[in-house]
């Protein structure tokens, strides 16, 4: 079973949420990278760009397959993770740390108890993660 | 596993980058058992395989092989395929697996001469490629393995199993490729993992690992090696595809080659060209090739290459916008991304000729 951090949230498409003073810090969680496997390109937002709950805002590329980001939170992009875009693969050697994505400002604070738990997380990669 | 050719194959056992990496550095073992293999045998067989394929059969000696095509009349690719000389009026085709009964019934219905087995179902094939290939596999043969020059097959026992074994593969490193008795694969398989492990002592092993299809295909792809069904089918010609050199229309006649000689000499619309992106974004098979905003070809295979640190790709281009140098986009994701034609392989061969 992959790991899944008590602390954090999560969205039905694998990105994981976490808390930080009012912004949200985003990833793609320990199972994603799983199921991905080597990740070699990551496509994020420019600094000030808006993003949308559930909608696109980027993308992650493995040897295998594509894969749309989506956000978990509405809000303005305040960092990006810059490094990820010579060093791809820190998104699978540390998918909760190193591996960030985004801190976004979110502008609807609702979004967030909309979020899943890590239990619901967990009940749904179980399931297979669809 | 992944549906493959009709059988269920591991994409990686334990990561793309790292299987690719260990095949580049060590040596990695491919089971590539679902391959097929046609005999043909008797008086008319150098005939059979000379009408069937495009390179020049009559060129080997037993104990030597060749890669080459089989195309239709009008100059489509059947299938890529590597022929094997087993004596004057013997020979062995290994053709891919997914192609198996399309290229039985072509050969059964245009050979005109020789006796034909389908020996795929009997046949399991380890390939063994890398720079350790020759240490690793020498450990095991009944034989001196380091005497099979490139290209060049004997028969000798590796840990106990008979094998038909010749100094080839798909990945650009030493190595060989085994043919051996469908029930004496896992045997062999095992055999070799052991064998390359190092037993802790004396014996530091050779580092040796399985490899899926997964790194199959980018180690293929950095040498620029085509693909069936991604670089090459029945709609492209091989001197488009750039395989021309196994093309001898000097030999005789053959089947495909008055269309071919025909589009050698009307010149080529298009041809196979390898692109380097500007960026790590991947150009994926059936993406759109443009510059100045019009469609000038499609992407064929594309990946992340791990040995050149970069994304590559092979594609179609107007022959014209073929020249290395050339500056192209690729339209990934409705965006037209900088690449530019570069020289291949992509990487540089190892093998040992």
């Amino acid at each position: 079973m992959a790991n899944v951090p008590p602390d954090l949230r999560y969205t039905r498409e694998h990105e994981w949420a976490k808390q930080e003073g009012g912004r949200i810090r985003v990833g793609i969680t320990a199972f994603a990278q799983e199921q991905l496997g080597d990740v070699v390109f990551v496509e994020l937002p420019k600094l000030g760009a808006k993003v949308t709950q559930h909608k696109e805002f980027g993308v992650v590329e493995s040897v295998k397959a594509v894969s749309d980001l989506y956000a978990p939170v509405s809000g303005e992009i305040a960092e990006v993770n810059g490094a990820l875009s010579s060093a791809p693969e820190t998104v699978n050697q540390d998918p909760y740390g190193q591996g960030w994505m985004l801190v976004v400002v979110p502008s609807n604070a609702a979004e967030w108890d909309q979020l899943l738990t890590s239990a619901q997380y967990e009940e749904l990669i179980a399931q297979g993660g669809h | 596993m992944v549906p493959f050719g009709g059988w269920e194959m591991p994409v990686q056992y334990t990561g793309i980058l790292e299987e690719h990496r260990r095949v580049r550095s060590q040596v990695g073992l491919f089971d590539v058992s679902h391959m097929g293999e046609f005999e043909v045998e008797g008086a008319g067989a150098l005939d059979a395989v000379q009408r069937l394929t495009t390179n020049d059969a009559s060129a080997l000696q037993a104990g030597q092989l060749q890669y080459s095509l089989l195309c239709y009349p009008d100059g489509g690719i059947v299938d890529d395929a590597t022929v094997y000389r087993l004596g004057a009026e013997h020979f062995m085709i290994t053709v891919n697996a997914s192609n198996i009964d399309k290229d039985w019934a072509w050969v059964t219905d245009h050979a005109g001469g020789g006796r034909w087995r389908n020996v795929s179902a009997a046949t399991g094939l380890i390939a063994v490629q890398g720079p350790r290939a020759e240490a690793l596999v020498g450990r095991l043969a009944e034989g001196d393995v380091a005497a099979i020059g490139y290209f060049r097959f004997t028969r000798l026992r590796v840990a106990g199993v008979p094998a038909l074994i010749s100094r080839s593969g798909y990945t650009g490193e030493d190595g060989f490729e085994l043919y051996v008795p469908w029930d004496d694969t896992p045997a062999l398989w095992k055999a070799l993992l052991a064998a390359g492990a190092g037993d802790g002592a004396g014996h530091a092993g050779d580092g040796v690992g399985p490899i899926g299809l997964g790194a199959r295909d980018t180690l293929r792809l950095e040498m620029r090696y085509t693909l069936y069904g991604n670089d090459i089918d029945q709609t492209t010609n091989p001197l488009e595809a750039g395989l021309g050199w196994v093309v001898k229309p000097a030999k005789g006649e053959f089947i495909g080659r008055d269309a071919i000689e025909r589009v050698r000499a009307e010149g080529l619309r298009r041809r196979l060209v390898g692109i380097e992106m500007a960026d790590r974004s991947i150009a994926r098979h059936g993406y759109p090739v443009v510059k100045d905003g019009r469609a000038i070809g499609v992407v064929t295979s594309g990946s992340y290459g791990p040995s050149v640190d970069r994304s590559i790709a092979l594609c179609y281009v107007e022959s014209a916008q073929a020249a290395v140098g050339t500056e192209v986009g690729v339209e990934i994701r409705a965006q037209a991304r900088p690449g530019r034609v570069v020289r291949t392989p992509f990487y540089p061969p190892k093998v040992k000729r």
